[in-house]
């Protein structure tokens, strides 16, 4: 059984994860790393992607995160994402759904500044697409 | 002097008011108690936050500061000065917005006396009401949250979004934003927080991490970010701040208009008294004269 170590998932809005976990991938802007205990300090800025947790009492969990950035060191790991959900609780289709109408909003969008917006949105709905 | 129908008539008008005073103040109750959480599931983020990026800010600031970003280190003048004036959209919570203006126009009276720029940003629709007395043609810009719910990190990334946009326009050198700090339900403090040039807390033994991308990538990405933080965090203490100073004047109106009700009766019940005791002079003078 690996050594476990403190991981915390915050978001600005609220924790989603704290607890003793035994393996994290993250996914660094520069690549996936995985963090077990003892890790050296490491500071990585995230690119949108799932984390995969592996906890002490042998659960697994996968996270979406996007923007933000991982903090280890020996005394554990933290994440800030902007925004964090857990891969069970998205739903394809309303994502679908989701993508569909970021496409038509891209299509409707009567001035630079609302289709800008719009295709910051759908790339980001593509992005959550493709990683999954 | 008020006739007895008067007199009912204010009663009853009263007692409405009083009804309303207390609905708000128990609705202000409940939404403090959800603001209040709001508040205290962000702390870990801004305080994380905050850490790193103090740990990150010390290793560039003793480098003397050559090649920091304008974000920690500032332009290099202090001529033009942002002021974030963040306040409700709604009034009714007492001494709430005006006292945040309060704070903010002292200040942007004092800049200008020392011959600074003053440029306004208000977030909130009381802010800009207040303002636009004085202040109109400082103020640039205007941010109202009217048709959200809660403010949610949404909000702040517009704000934050305005701001920077605003500082890589060489608009500003130096950005403070105002709101109030809650403390407790009865104290609310209007409090000025600098942003640009951010201030960290330099920690006193440094941590030697391993960054990826470099440091200045990771700061880059970091300091924007942090100013969304930093927002996100001041907004969210408004809005609890906003409930609890709601809730303290809708609890004085509740017990104002108890005590006028009580005096009101008071003095209904005197001049039903008098009017009766005035009949039965009448009617008794009246047979003695027969």
């Amino acid at each position: 059984m690996a050594d476990a170590f403190p991981f915390e998932l915050v978001s600005p809005e609220r924790q989603l994860v704290s607890g003793e976990a035994t393996q994290v991938v993250v996914p660094g802007a520069e690549g996936q790393f995985t963090v077990l205990a003892n890790h050296a300090p490491f500071l990585s800025t995230l690119k949108p992607g799932i984390l995969d947790v592996t906890m002490a009492d042998g659960s697994s969990d996968r996270i979406f995160v996007r923007g933000g950035f991982a903090d280890a060191n020996p005394d554990g790991l933290t994440l800030l994402a902007e925004e964090a959900q857990r891969v069970a609780d998205m739903d394809m289709a309303s994502l679908d759904q989701a993508i569909q109408n970021a496409r038509e909003d891209v299509a409707d969008a009567k001035d630079d500044a609302t289709r800008t917006a719009a295709e910051t949105k759908l790339a980001q709905l593509e992005e959550v697409k493709a990683v999954l | 002097m008020p006739s007895l129908k008067d007199l009912r008539n204010r009663i009853s008008t009263v007692t409405a008011t009083r009804k309303i005073t207390k609905a708000m103040q128990m609705v202000a109750a409940a939404k403090l108690r959800r603001a209040q959480t709001a508040a205290e599931a962000a702390r870990p983020y801004a305080d994380k936050m905050s850490a790193v990026l103090s740990n990150l800010a010390a290793g560039q600031m003793s480098g003397g500061g050559e090649g920091a970003s304008p974000l920690i280190a500032g332009t290099g003048s202090e001529k033009v000065h942002l002021l974030v004036v963040a306040t409700a959209e709604r009034g009714l919570c007492g001494a709430f917005n005006s006292s945040i203006v309060r704070l903010a126009r002292k200040q942007a009276r004092e800049l200008l006396a020392q011959g600074k720029e003053v440029k306004l940003l208000t977030v909130g629709k009381k802010g800009y009401d207040q303002l636009k007395r004085d202040m109109a043609s400082r103020i640039e810009e205007r941010i109202e949250f009217r048709a959200v719910k809660s403010v949610g990190y949404a909000q702040a990334e517009e704000v934050s979004a305005k701001i920077m946009e605003m500082f890589e326009a060489g608009e500003f050198d130096v950005c403070t934003l105002y709101y109030a700090a809650f403390q407790s339900v009865i104290s609310q403090v209007p409090t000025a927080h600098q942003l640009i040039p951010a201030k960290f807390e330099v920690s006193e033994d440094p941590v030697f991490y391993e960054y990826e991308p470099d440091e200045n990538a990771i700061l880059d990405d970091l300091l924007p970010r942090n100013l969304t933080v930093q927002v996100f965090k001041a907004l969210l203490e408004n809005a609890a701040s906003e409930q609890g100073a709601r809730m303290a004047a809708m609890d004085n109106a509740t017990r104002n208009a108890g005590e006028m009700i009580d005096s009101l009766t008071l003095s209904y019940n005197r001049q039903r008294q008098a009017q009766i005791t005035k009949e039965l002079i009448e009617i008794i003078s009246g047979a003695e004269a027969l």
